[in-house]
């Protein structure tokens, strides 16, 4: 028996490897798109055309270099999440770049050409201010990294530490700056904010000389000064408005002198805090004389510190300019100058810095698009043409993280969007039908207005018909004598249409990064960036974006699909619900989610705090789906709210029931719908926060379909499930974490009647809880404190072999509670996140996604986590196909559906059913965005890539004649027999 | 007084418990005000309340009072009146017009010093009242509590539970409720069955090793090893001399 029983594992588990990928079908159902995030630091590799790659340090703790011609990663490291892994500054030197991670925790030095790790440095403890390079007779030989209260120097070529010292009165100096200038000392810049500058020169071998100067109205010398020409600092008050130049490597001790802004006829927007912006193009030599300073919003003035140190040249005034920059080139060095130019594009000029004067042919065209972000960061890529002039190239990023790479002239060669690095919430819409499909489905749709009529509507959508078959035509005809491989598939919105397994769909995007970083001045504040963006499921090519302004950092979204694209000829609508968090104010955006455009519906206005959204199935004229949002005093708004709609509502009210949960109350209650939209409660739960606090909530997906009712067993007789549809799933932590105390509680309540219908609690266990609730069952996933490991634990509910009422499902009329079965195993690896696969109709096996934390996605079919496993085998189990019980949940490399293409920082699986029952679309996003295809059953109704159709045909041909000539014989045959 | 809860402590070693009319729970209604050493011994109690209205507005009255008691085996026990003449009216208009009986208890804590027993809010359930009258009163309230004894929510259902509109014409049928109460505390839900398994694969190993260690390689396979070996040893012999004579004859 034992025999039998090992064989039938065996067997199990090739059935099992059949869903690995086949080396041919890499890449042909499945796509990722990696990303990096929003952009802090980038540099070029180096001053000549012909060079490629691009280095990027992102707010994702990543840092990455790209092939500048196409956009793609060359490499890219990712490290730690959180401010363990941030990235303080990026400083580039030839073949190394120089990183400091983690607040100053970290020095690394990285090889550029391979992206490897020369050399990793372990700094002293001390918040990070600054760092630059030293140069020792012209060649960079060290690195200076400043922290709070010491300052260190080390070698480029090893890491190695030269010396540290400790900064003199720490406590009340704010060291903020660090300059080096090619010369033998390095500069430490203090100040005491409101009363003095320190100055401190260390000598590169040892020693150090103090001076402090008088600067009452300085605060901080990292937002108002720069350090430009021969060592002179320079400085912006805005309370005085007047510049302040303070040469650093004065003997003596040396004085601000004042320059107003007046005098140089310059004046400052109201209410704008001035910016200066300088360049030092190699750390060997001073800095340029000439500098930006920033007057507005839109208004930027180059100015030119003279040979005295203490006067000033205004050499040219930009106005309107968007973002400047400088970039140098062997000798040459070239500001950039963004300036708008029309509704639709900005024009990017160079302008000689030493004269001011604009150079010829340097004009690039930056297209701004309508719901696009405004430019943020402008990133020049200068080089010297064989003829000595300056060319260059220009990377944007805008405000909505994308990265845009232009060249001369105004060729848009790449563009990154890198707010899809932070995806909140997805979800995927059918393709409309083609134009011509839609068309003659409308006809079907509308009423019916007399005979006439119908007639003519007839003829004119076969005349459209006719016109799209013969463009068709004519396409095939005018494309054949094209070479093939000009012939290009492109799909773009006007192409889109739906495939006719509805494999292809489009998915809808919301990204959000609500990350503040401290920002130069011109930062707008708290304000996130959020996007959404529109992709294709089929090549992953972004089809739309749309970037809203003016969220709130901390908004949760709810993306609802009110109607989807089979009522033709209303178009698919999408609402994005966004709420704040702290104030619980909700608005709405309503769109299109084909092509991503707003919708022009009259929004309701939502004055109080939104607790609660529920899609309803009711559908109004329009055959849009109701959305009911419930306010903070239970009062209920209707969305769209036509006369049909509150009609349709108050004939239902009483069957309309919801439930509120508050889980810093542990309060779960619910409502029923009263006919004039008020509501009234009607059951309370009340876990005490003291014992527990509600973690997650979930109940089952709406278009989720179930096809079989019961379990057929060993003896024939059916174990019906507990199929209802309205049931939570609510989990709880204790809050007690002792590892002998902590516990994790499993609450399944009803969400009409708030009937618990079965509490479990798992001692010894603590969260992060993943689980996932559908069909009948619920699979959780928790750390046990005791054993210290992950655990898999699944609940099943059977109604019993008895059906109550076998027609319907009423919360309302179901007095019996279900038997719950449970079973719980060993899962050897951590997970990230968790989903089930959903099909169309529900006939195939479910399989359970689990995203990892290396990055693989394993697909772990539900056979395996059945309470019903037997811990003994008997013949009914083996009838049953059950698999015999065993602790440990096995992960088998060929279910990882993603194979080596990891998805980094997995956050959230998507799961859509397609057309096809056996396949189910899969989306898992983090970091990157990967999508594929899974089949849980095989590929039951899909006829394989390599079938022979030619065996096939040409058996059943021959079949066919053997018939006809065998039948021709034997009617000869016959009628010879009948003349004898 | 203390005849009553020895009542009770007999009747609560069931957990299920069927109630019917007694009049003697009027004098039970309340808090009851014993002191904190005996608590986890002597049974407390709390109204349980009903509320059945035309308009759907809430006005809880008393329905009977509930004798819980905790300690290691918590038991809970109800002491309900009968419905008033005019209950009984106003719950077949309630029905009518399928409206909705609610009944909430107040939440409390079945394992804690009297002092804290008692918190805000109630722990609220429904049934539609068409579904109580059609059962003739029968219905099954549960009451779930938490792992520290909380109680944290209440249920009730009437068996049968649905409404099918069959007119209830005896008044005797909606006089008395026929009460099945229940308590629940969570289970512990299983871990993973380690031990067990690897006892299971202990036998199966003992049941598939044995006799295989026992016999060797050769004594499995001896009857073909030694005819080899004969064949070998044979022919060997018979290389030899053939070889020798052929050596001989180069010679």
């Amino acid at each position: 028996m034992a025999k039998l029983t090992s064989l039938f594992v065996i067997l199990l588990s090739f059935f099992c490897i059949s869903e690995a990928v086949f080396e041919d079908q890499v890449g042909k159902f499945d796509w990722r798109q990696q990303y990096v995030g929003k952009t802090l630091f980038a540099h070029f590799e180096s001053n000549t055309q012909s060079s490629k790659k691009m280095f990027v340090a992102t707010d994702k703790n990543i840092f990455a270099s790209f092939n500048s011609r196409t956009g793609d990663l060359l490499w890219r490291h990712v490290d730690k999440t959180g401010p363990e892994g941030s990235i303080d500054i990026l400083l580039l030197h030839g073949q190394d770049a120089l990183m400091v991670v983690g607040d100053g925790r970290l020095l690394r030095s990285w090889d550029t050409n391979i992206g490897g790790l020369n050399w990793e440095a372990v700094l002293d403890t001390g918040s990070f201010q600054a760092a630059c390079f030293v140069a020792i007779q012209d060649t960079v030989k060290l690195v200076a990294v400043l922290k709070k209260a010491a300052i260190s120097l080390h070698y480029l070529s090893n890491g190695h530490q030269k010396w540290v010292e400790n900064l003199p009165d720490s406590d009340a100096v704010q060291y903020q700056a660090v300059y080096s200038g090619g010369e033998e000392e390095v500069y430490v810049l203090g100040v005491v904010p409101n009363s003095h500058l320190t100055i401190i020169a260390y000598s590169l071998e040892d020693g150090e000389i103090i001076k402090s100067v008088e600067a009452s109205w300085l605060s901080s010398i990292e937002s108002s000064c720069v350090v430009v020409g021969q060592g002179v600092l320079m400085c912006v008050d805005p309370a005085t408005l007047a510049l302040y130049t303070l040469p650093i490597q004065a003997e003596e001790t040396p004085e601000f002198s004042q320059i107003l802004l007046q005098s140089l006829d310059l004046e400052v927007f109201p209410g704008f805090q001035p910016v200066l912006v300088s360049s030092q193009p190699h750390p060997a030599r001073s800095p340029l004389s000439e500098f930006f300073l920033q007057l507005g919003p839109d208004h930027h003035v180059l100015l030119q510190l003279n040979a005295d140190g203490y006067t000033i040249a205004p050499l040219r005034d930009f106005q309107p300019a968007f973002l400047v920059s400088f970039a140098t080139t062997g000798k040459k060095t070239v500001a950039a100058v963004m300036t708008p130019k029309n509704e639709t594009a900005c024009a990017i000029n160079l302008f000689s810095v030493d004269s001011g004067r604009r150079l010829l042919d340097t004009t690039v065209l930056f297209p701004l698009e309508p719901n696009g972000g405004k430019p943020h960061t402008l990133y020049v890529h200068a080089f010297l043409k064989k003829d000595d002039s300056v060319g260059y190239r220009v990377l944007v990023q805008t405000q909505d993280h994308a990265l845009t790479f232009i060249q001369q002239p105004g060729r848009v060669v790449w563009t990154r969007e890198e707010a899809l690095a932070d995806v909140v919430t997805m979800e995927m819409v059918d393709l409309p039908l083609t134009g011509t499909q839609a068309e003659l489905e409308g006809e079907f749709g509308k009423k019916a207005d007399g005979l006439f009529p119908m007639v003519l509507k007839r003829l004119s959508s076969q005349v459209t018909l006719l016109q799209a078959w013969l463009a068709h035509l004519w396409k095939l005809f005018y494309e054949a004598r094209k070479p093939r491989s000009q012939v290009k598939n492109e799909v773009t919105i006007e192409t889109l249409s739906r495939d006719e397994f509805n494999l292809q769909k489009m998915m809808v995007m919301v990204t959000a990064s609500g990350k503040v970083r401290r920002e130069g001045v011109t930062a707008s504040g708290k304000v996130r960036r959020e996007g959404l963006f529109g992709i294709d499921s089929k090549s992953g090519s972004i089809l739309w974006k749309h970037y809203l302004e003016n969220v709130q950092p901390n908004a949760a979204f709810k993306l609802i699909v009110q109607r989807t694209t089979a009522h033709f000829p209303h178009p698919p609508q999408c609402t994005l619900l966004i709420k704040d968090k702290d104030t619980g104010l909700a608005t709405l955006h309503v769109f299109n989610p084909i092509f991503g455009r707003k919708s022009h519906i009259a929004l309701p206005a939502l004055p109080r705090p939104i607790l609660q959204s529920l899609l309803l199935p009711v559908i109004d004229q329009d055959y849009a789906k109701v959305l009911l949002l419930v306010d903070d005093q239970y009062k209920v708004t209707a969305f769209p709210s036509t006369k049909n709609v509150l009609q349709q509502l108050q004939e239902m009210a009483s069957s309309i029931f919801f439930y509120l949960i508050r889980s810093d109350q542990g309060n779960l209650s619910g409502f029923r719908l009263r006919k004039d939209l008020s509501t009234e409660r009607i059951w309370e739960v009340v876990l005490p926060t003291e014992v527990q606090k509600i973690v997650a909530v979930k109940g089952k997906r709406p278009n989720e379909h179930v096809h079989s009712q019961g379990r057929v067993m060993g003896d024939r007789s059916v174990l019906y499930k507990y199929l209802n549809p309205n049931l939570l799933a609510v989990v709880t932590e204790s809050t007690d974490t002792h590892p002998e105390r902590a516990f994790v509680g499993v609450f399944l309540v009803d969400g009409v009647t708030g009937r618990i219908i079965h509490e479990a609690v798992q001692r010894k266990a603590r969260g992060p809880v993943h689980f996932v609730h559908s069909e009948n069952w619920v699979v959780y996933e928790y750390w046990n404190t005791k054993s210290r490991r992950n655990e898999f634990s699944v609940l099943e509910l059977f109604e019993g072999t008895e059906l109550y009422n076998s027609t319907v499902f009423s919360s309302l009329d179901r007095p019996h509670l279900p038997q719950v079965l449970q079973q719980t195993y060993i899962f050897p690896s951590p997970i990230t996140t968790m989903e089930a696969t959903l099909t169309e109709k529900g006939i195939t096996s479910r399989h359970l996604l689990v995203g990892l934390p290396s990055g693989a996605i394993l697909s772990l079919p539900k056979m395996f986590l059945d309470p019903r496993r037997p811990e003994v085998v008997t013949e009914h189990s083996r009838e049953e196909n059950l698999i015999p019980y065993a602790p440990e949940m096995p992960i088998r490399t060929e279910w990882f559906i993603n194979y080596n293409q990891t998805v980094a920082r997995v956050k959230g699986i998507y799961t859509a059913p397609s057309g096809l029952e056996s396949t189910c679309l899969v989306v898992a996003y983090g970091l990157d965005i990967y999508q594929t295809r899974v089949y849980p059953s095989k590929q039951f109704d899909v006829l394989k890539d390599d079938y022979d159709y030619v065996l096939i045909s040409s058996v059943l041909f021959a079949l066919f004649f053997a018939t006809m000539i065998s039948k021709r014989l034997a009617q000869v045959k016959l009628l010879n027999r009948a003349w004898r | 007084m203390a005849s009553v809860p020895r009542s009770f402590l007999l009747l609560s070693i069931i957990p299920t418990i069927l109630i019917l009319c007694a009049d003697f729970a009027c004098c039970n209604t309340g808090r009851k005000t014993g002191d904190g050493l005996d608590t986890d011994f002597s049974g407390f109690s709390v109204p349980l309340e009903h509320s059945f209205e035309v308009d759907d507005v809430s006005r809880f009255r008393m329905r009977g009072a509930l004798q819980l008691r905790g300690g290691r085996e918590t038991s809970v026990s109800l002491s309900q009146s009968q419905l008033s003449e005019e209950d009984r009216k106003t719950l077949k208009e309630v029905a009518a017009v399928d409206g909705l009986y609610k009944i909430r208890v107040p939440r409390v804590s079945l394992t804690d010093r009297q002092t804290e027993r008692q918190m805000d809010g109630y722990l609220t359930a429904f049934v539609r009242a068409c579904s109580l009258v059609e059962s003739h009163l029968s219905d099954v309230i549960t009451l779930h509590t938490d792992v520290s004894g909380y109680l944290i929510g209440v249920s009730i259902v009437t068996i049968p539970g649905a409404c099918r509109g069959t007119e209830v014409e005896d008044e005797v049928d909606l006089e008395a409720f026929n009460t099945t109460l229940t308590i629940i505390a969570p289970t512990n839900a299983p871990q993973p069955e380690t031990a067990l398994f690897i006892e299971r694969m202990d036998i199966e190993h003992e049941k598939r090793g044995k006799p295989q260690e026992q016999k060797s390689f050769f004594a499995k396979y001896w009857m073909y090893i030694v005819p080899l070996v004969l064949f070998l040893m044979m022919s060997g012999a018979q290389d030899q001399s053939g070889g020798g004579a052929a050596n001989g004859g180069g010679r």
